[in-house]
């Protein structure tokens, strides 16, 4: 037997604060509502304690904003672009700072955090301040909307940040991000990276907090433009309490995506794909391929494929090089998975896992696998968010589109099929705003991302992604 | 083996149909997945232990046309006693005319004698001397015969002729071992690898092998993963277990090790021993053993610690 030895990628690059504050105005600043406590959900450990910011704080961050407006925006693109450059330059060079950072904060693996949280964070900035002196051939026009409010989720902390951030300082706006209570760190360490870039004072402003932070962003009377990604429940609140402001708003939540197997599959790489779309990052993505779907004459072979596979999944300590499956974000997010897992089984679905020895402390699912899941099935139609996926099977291409939109979601959908004419059949019926062929979760900054349906409106990311920036 | 399987040689119409009917192979999804793997991280005794396994599954090779009976000679002692306290290789790979030197050398030591035959390297000849080259081969003293496949045909899409050329080559080697080299650098596509392998394990080949060291590209990491999946899902469906060989290009530490990887997380532990797997390769054994030192005594050594043979 090959045992790997432990190869932990080492803490040390990284420099903790016993507390953070709030980063206002270009400094950081002490919050005025209680401070709370940020875990390593792999070990439980409490890593810093994080400032709260009240309305009052985020009102100051908002004015900030407000005042750094002007300057920014009447910056020439060449030189909005500069600094942009600069903080993905910086980004690269303390990439293993912030992964590291990532992967405490998160409990996602190491590998991941290092080889695509990372460096999409740095091509975003990248793309994005190649786009700032060239918005005139974007066509949204070069008008800037003004200050904007961020709210962004646990899952891929620095990697949401930047995609809200970048596009928005390239346009010429301001803004105002609030991280999930549970991740704060990276993007705390962003402040300072702007600091390190010389970014112009109140141009980004970081306020941390719970839900109350969030929504007292959301509804301050300055800000013009609000841009969310999370859950599906909090986006309706939010699109509420936006409704007849004039506020711009995008929302990127949920999903339930189909990830859709045919029997000419390449199947090596299909199961790949497969595990890919649902254990990347413990299934905590918005556009996971939480359904597969697979036609009924190789479900035999691809499920055992599948099953013998996941039996190499490594799953433990997220710092260590050559860990497949980190830990689960929260607690409660843990129990959430449960919960659903459990009502997956009372509902007579029947429930998979390898052998797989979870750690004792810490929060911490095995690699799952549901057979003989129906679309009626609560599994089938809730998002898990977590390393759960449920097999369904199909016997036409016309049954497998049929299934794979019904859903109120529409985020994501993949086509495995060595036939490249039904790929863009299957991709003209379906309706998800990304369609993967061949391959799942691949994120480039220049490709658009968004949703249909109950996974929110507007497109981030590519040219489009300008266009949620822009006074169109 | 299934009948249906067995039958699938017994004319150019089924074997077609059969290797046509394997699933594909995506070269997208293949290569990132071996690129993925080669980032696995192996360290201290897992290293330790890798190292040792690599160096008792080389297959020490020299094919050059300045070959000798003393260059040959001297192989073999190394390949016996490559160095300190590290293990005997797997086999010496030579050419046909000095397997007689080193079946002499390496008699009663447990290290194998493999020589390549049937036209190395190209394979441009005729099956009656494919066979001949063979047959003396093993007379001379050889346990294993490393066969090139022929890709003209292979590539014009006649399979039975080379499905009948390995049949009767594994007919030549009686007792002995054949190794079918596939040269997946000519044969291209990750979809030809898949097919050739099938076609090789078809025939009787004991192992499937990448390469000649003659062609570049030679043993990448996704061909190596192909074809481990290749006799993971031959054994599925016959039983029969077949080794894999990647040849050609394989030099450093760190590439050995990351054959083990692929080894370890596809085919998986019943590979994991030189009767399953060799790497096949010459310069490859002074780098593993100049990584063995430095891991024991945390020190580099020069080369001139390392016998040059």
């Amino acid at each position: 037997m090959f045992e790997y030895a432990p190869a932990p990628e080492s803490r040390d690059v990284v420099d903790l604060s016993p507390s953070y504050g709030l980063f206002i105005n270009g400094e950081f600043v002490d919050g005025s509502g209680p401070s709370f406590k940020t875990v390593n959900p792999a070990t439980e450990e409490t890593l810093a304690e994080i400032a709260t910011a009240s309305s009052d704080d985020v009102d100051r961050a908002v004015q900030a904003a407000r005042k750094a407006f002007g300057v920014w925006s009447a910056l020439p693109g060449a030189e909005r672009a500069k600094y942009l450059f600069r903080i993905a330059r910086i980004i690269q060079e303390r990439a293993r700072e912030l992964a590291v950072l990532e992967s405490l904060d998160n409990g996602k693996p190491i590998r991941e955090s290092r080889d695509v949280d990372l460096p999409l964070v740095a091509a975003h900035f990248f793309y994005y301040a190649g786009w700032a002196d060239k918005l005139e051939h974007a066509g949204f026009g070069t008008k800037p909307l003004g200050v904007a409010g961020q709210v962004i989720p646990w899952n891929f902390p620095l990697l949401m940040l930047a995609w809200k951030i970048a596009p928005a300082l390239a346009c010429g706006n301001t803004v105002v991000l609030k991280p999930a209570e549970t991740t704060p760190l990276t993007a705390l360490l962003f402040a300072d990276i702007c600091r390190q870039a010389d970014l112009p004072p109140g141009v980004v402003n970081i306020v941390t907090g719970a839900g109350e932070t969030g929504a007292a962003v959301v509804a301050h009377p300055d800000v013009d433009k609000v841009a969310f990604t999370g859950s599906t429940e909090v986006g309706r609140i939010i699109a509420r309490s936006v409704a007849g402001t004039g506020k711009k708003l995008t929302l990127e939540l949920g999903g339930k995506a189909a990830n859709i197997v045919f029997d000419d599959a390449a199947i090596d790489q299909a199961v790949e794909g497969v595990v890919n779309g649902i254990f990347f990052n413990q299934g905590h993505v918005c556009c996971a391929g939480s359904r597969l779907l697979v036609q009924e004459s190789v479900q035999e072979e691809l499920l055992a494929a599948l099953k013998r596979r996941l039996g190499t999944l490594r799953l433990g300590d997220p710092l260590d090089k050559n860990t497949d499956i980190g830990a689960i974000n929260s607690a409660e997010q843990l129990a959430k998975i449960r919960r659903l897992s459990d009502l997956g089984e009372a509902e007579g679905a029947e429930r998979w896992s390898p052998a797989c020895e979870l750690p004792a402390k810490g929060f911490w699912f095995p690699p799952t696998l549901f057979t003989g899941v129906a679309q009626s099935h609560s599994i089938a139609r809730e998002e898990i968010f977590g390393p759960v996926l449920s097999v369904l099977t199909f016997r036409t291409p016309a049954e497998a589109v049929e299934k794979a939109n019904n859903t109120p979601y529409g985020l994501s959908a993949g086509v495995w099929t060595e036939k490249g004419s039904r790929i863009l059949w299957m991709a003209d019926r379906l309706r998800a705003g990304v369609v993967w062929a061949n391959t799942f979760n691949k994120f480039d900054p220049a490709s658009p991302f968004g949703g249909y349906k109950e996974s929110g409106y507007g497109r981030e990311g590519g040219r489009h992604g300008l266009g949620a920036y822009l006074d169109v | 083996m299934t009948t249906s399987l067995a039958d699938v040689g017994s004319s150019g119409a089924t074997l077609r149909a059969f290797l046509h009917g394997l699933p594909g192979v995506d070269r997208v999804g293949a290569d990132q997945r071996a690129a993925m793997l080669g980032t696995r991280s192996i360290k201290t005794t897992a290293k330790a232990h890798a190292i040792d396994l690599a160096i008792s599954m080389v297959d020490l090779t020299t094919l050059e046309g300045a070959d000798t009976a003393g260059k040959v000679r001297a192989m073999c002692a190394k390949a016996v006693r490559p160095g300190g306290d590290a293990p005997s290789v797997a086999a010496v790979c030579v050419y046909p005319d000095l397997v007689a030197v080193a079946a002499d050398e390496l008699r009663g030591t447990g290290v194998k004698v493999a020589s390549v035959a049937t036209g190395f390297p190209s394979g441009r000849t005729s099956l009656e001397v494919k066979v001949s080259d063979t047959a003396l081969a093993v007379a001379a003293g050889a346990d294993e015969i490393d066969m090139v496949i022929d890709r003209g045909a292979f590539l014009s899409g006649d399979y039975l002729k080379v499905y009948e050329q390995i049949v009767a080559v594994k007919a030549a080697c009686g007792a002995a071992h054949l190794k079918v080299i596939l040269e997946t650098g000519e044969l291209s596509t990750y979809d030809n690898v898949r097919r050739a392998s099938w076609l090789a394990m078809l025939a009787g080949a004991d192992f499937i092998k990448t390469s000649t060291g003659k062609v570049s590209p030679a043993a990448t990491p996704p061909v190596t993963l192909i074809m481990l999946e290749a006799v993971r899902d031959f054994r599925d469906a016959t039983g029969r277990q077949v080794g894999v060989k990647p040849a050609g290009g394989i030099r450093t530490t760190k590439d050995a090790i990351k054959n083990l990887v692929l080894v370890n997380e596809s085919a998986g532990d019943d590979w994991l021993t030189p009767e399953w797997f060799r790497l096949g390769a010459s310069s490859l054994l002074n780098d593993l053993l100049m990584q063995r030192q430095k891991l024991a005594t945390g020190r580099y050594a020069g080369p001139d610690y390392f016998t040059l043979d």
